[in-house]
């Protein structure tokens, strides 16, 4: 039976645009304050999740074709090869670098190696989260 | 490099994540899982070599000073384990090419194998006890996807069983880390050697020092929490059953072992008293499985449990004989599983069955398989010279030397029972009148047959060449009876 879902898929076209941009915003609050790649990943995967609801999963593969295993590959590599460069300086692994930037628009502003290994865990998490999701929710 | 012992972690893990990426193309998935399992050999030779030089190796994640930062640290011990854990997953690599199956093999089998060796190694190398927590999490994720990967009925059944053990027994992990911190402050397992000798109350540490026991001994198998092993070691293909019947009891060793000398040392008389006894028990009871299966995965399945006793009562002894018996007889137990599974294997595929009764007359088709399956056999029971002996020798001695005289006695003549279940396999498998066997391809039996045998050589040479290898158990039993060199390599003081 077809039920009549015309305010779900509106609200959606709306609410997914402003949880994505809240996934952002948390993702660079993370540094600072609570936040980071896991909460910012988890946020979006509910997005996509929230599209699938609404239409189904072969829409919301056309709007977003990315294989997500692939996703989780490129994720740790990120991460792998961001935490790897404390190998290159001979500092122990995990040691972050950072320094402060005059950037247009942004003023003086830190930038952290930290964030790109965050970059990493966002998208292992966004990518492992819409695996399982998608295995589990095309099994009929 | 100060990174150096962090390698044999990175390496199989970068590899892992490079596999991800074209999980259909079979050749290049086979050669550049193969190709990461050297590469983490070269650099675990390396590591032995720097540790063996430059003493216990320490490295604090971040550049966050050592109690508050993880620490890494690799001494002799967990060097030793890290080496024997890559060459079993070589050699497994090599082994489940033409064993496990084309469509396994599509499907993310070789990533799985790389990220269980990412867990062991982490395991085997943490110094903090949360961080061993993790690496227990990352291996135990790898071994689910294994257990239940190819999804034949046994298997889901199984890996239910499996997954409920492993899952209640972390949740009482992450509580007993928490009793632990709530006690002591700290994490830092050097730290911790430091700071729990001061607190006077040692009845709570006791208590904690026993929960951790039992956290650990769900993972190792010990009496009586073993129950979970032999139904859900039988599920999968044989690979990954060498895989796990070598590596991932022995993680649960080795973390009690590195628990119970580093430092729940504080009432040695009830807590070490208390493993002997159960390492005793849990002897006995594997015994008692490996003399009542017909079924040769089973058989050597319970044999490990009985490796976790003996290797357990050696540790309970805390003398230097024991504890560097003990060692010897890890390191030798891990090769000789991963050797005896792929024998088994070899042989459970030509009769097309696992079953003994069903089984006979191979000696006449394939004697150099009977031949080999011979030593390693009497490699497990321990005669000499082969590489079980002076590891069982030391862990008697040991015995003697303790308050525990009567374990010893149990040890000797439990090594009896061992050698007349896994000749049993001899007897029925090779002896007797030839049944029908299934017809085998030349290419695909040497390419099961080869890797064992040059596992079972390894051993043989470990056994017949102790003497070369007794400085490194040395080097490995001194970190363990003198907590001080260890504490002062990550705490640099």
């Amino acid at each position: 039976m077809r039920t009549n879902d015309v305010m779900l898929k509106t609200a959606t076209k709306v609410v997914t645009f402003i949880i994505l941009m809240f996934a952002v915003h948390i993702f660079f609050a993370g540094h600072y304050t609570p936040g980071g790649g896991f909460v910012g990943g988890l946020l979006t995967a509910s997005a996509i999740v929230l599209l699938m609801l609404a239409y189904d999963i072969e829409t919301v593969k056309k709007i977003i074709p990315v294989n997500y295993v692939m996703l989780t590959a490129i994720g740790l590599l990120i991460a792998l090869s961001t935490a790897a460069a404390s190998i290159f300086f001979n500092v122990p692994f995990f040691t972050h670098a950072y320094d402060y930037f005059d950037l247009p628009l942004f003023g003086k502003t830190s930038l952290h190696s930290a964030a790109l290994f965050d970059l990493g865990v966002y998208l292992v998490v966004v990518g492992v989260t819409m695996t399982i999701i998608q295995t589990i929710g095309e099994d009929e | 490099m100060i990174n150096l012992l962090l390698f044999p972690i990175l390496i199989p893990l970068l590899f892992a994540a490079i596999l991800l990426f074209f999980p259909k193309n079979i050749s290049l998935q086979r050669i550049i899982s193969a190709a990461a399992a050297v590469a983490t050999l070269i650099s675990v030779l390396f590591l032995l070599l720097k540790v063996k030089a430059d003493g216990v190796q320490a490295v604090t994640l971040g550049s966050w000073d050592a109690p508050f930062g993880i620490t890494m640290v690799s001494d002799m011990l967990s060097v030793l384990l890290v080496l024997s854990a890559t060459i079993i997953t070589l050699f497994v690599i090599f082994y489940s090419m033409p064993t496990i199956g084309i469509d396994r093999e599509k499907s993310f089998y070789y990533p799985a194998v790389l990220f269980l060796l990412v867990g062991v190694n982490g395991a085997f190398t943490t110094g903090d006890i949360f961080n061993l927590f993790v690496f227990f999490e990352v291996l135990l994720m790898a071994s689910y996807m294994l257990i239940v990967h190819g999804g034949e009925k046994p298997q889901l059944r199984e890996s239910i069983k499996y997954l409920l053990v492993n899952v209640i027994s972390s949740a009482l992990f992450v509580a007993a880390v928490a009793f632990l911190y709530s006690v002591t402050g700290t994490l830092n397992m050097a730290d911790l050697a430091v700071k729990i000798p001061q607190i006077e109350e040692t009845g709570i540490l006791t208590v904690i020092a026993v929960m951790f026991l039992v956290v650990f001994g769900f993972k190792a198998a010990i009496f009586p929490l073993y129950f979970w092993l032999p139904g859900a070691y039988h599920a999968p293909p044989i690979p990954v059953l060498a895989l796990f019947g070598a590596l991932l009891t022995k993680v649960g060793v080795y973390a009690i072992i590195r628990t119970y000398t580093l430092f729940f040392t504080m009432n040695i008389a009830f807590t070490h008293e208390l493993l002997g006894i159960i390492a005793i028990l849990t002897i006995l009871a594997g015994c008692i499985g490996a003399l009542a299966y017909f079924d040769v995965k089973k058989i050597i399945i319970y044999n490990i449990i009985i490796a976790v006793g003996v290797i357990l009562f050696g540790i309970a002894q805390m003398n230097e004989a024991g504890i560097e018996g003990a060692l010897f007889y890890l390191v030798h137990d891990m090769l000789i599983k991963a050797a005896l599974f792929f024998l088994v294997g070899i042989v459970a595929v030509i009769f097309g069955t696992s079953n003994l009764r069903e089984m006979g007359g191979l000696m006449k088709t394939y004697p150099v398989l009977g031949w080999v399956y011979l030593i390693a056999a009497f490699g497990l029971a321990g005669i000499p010279p082969l590489s079980g002996f002076p590891g069982k020798l030391l862990i008697v001695q040991g015995g003697f030397e303790g308050p525990q005289f009567w374990g010893s006695i149990v040890v000797l003549a439990t090594s009896l029972l061992v050698l007349l279940s896994a000749i049993r396999i001899f007897i029925y498998a090779f002896w007797g009148e030839p049944v029908k066997t299934v017809p085998l391809k030349k290419r695909s039996y040497y390419q099961m047959f080869v890797p064992a045998v040059i596992l079972v050589g390894i051993t043989v040479i470990l056994g017949v060449g102790a003497e070369l290898f007794m400085p490194l158990i040395n080097g490995a039993g001194e970190v363990l009876l003198n907590p001080s060199i260890y504490i002062d390599a990550v705490l640099k003081e």
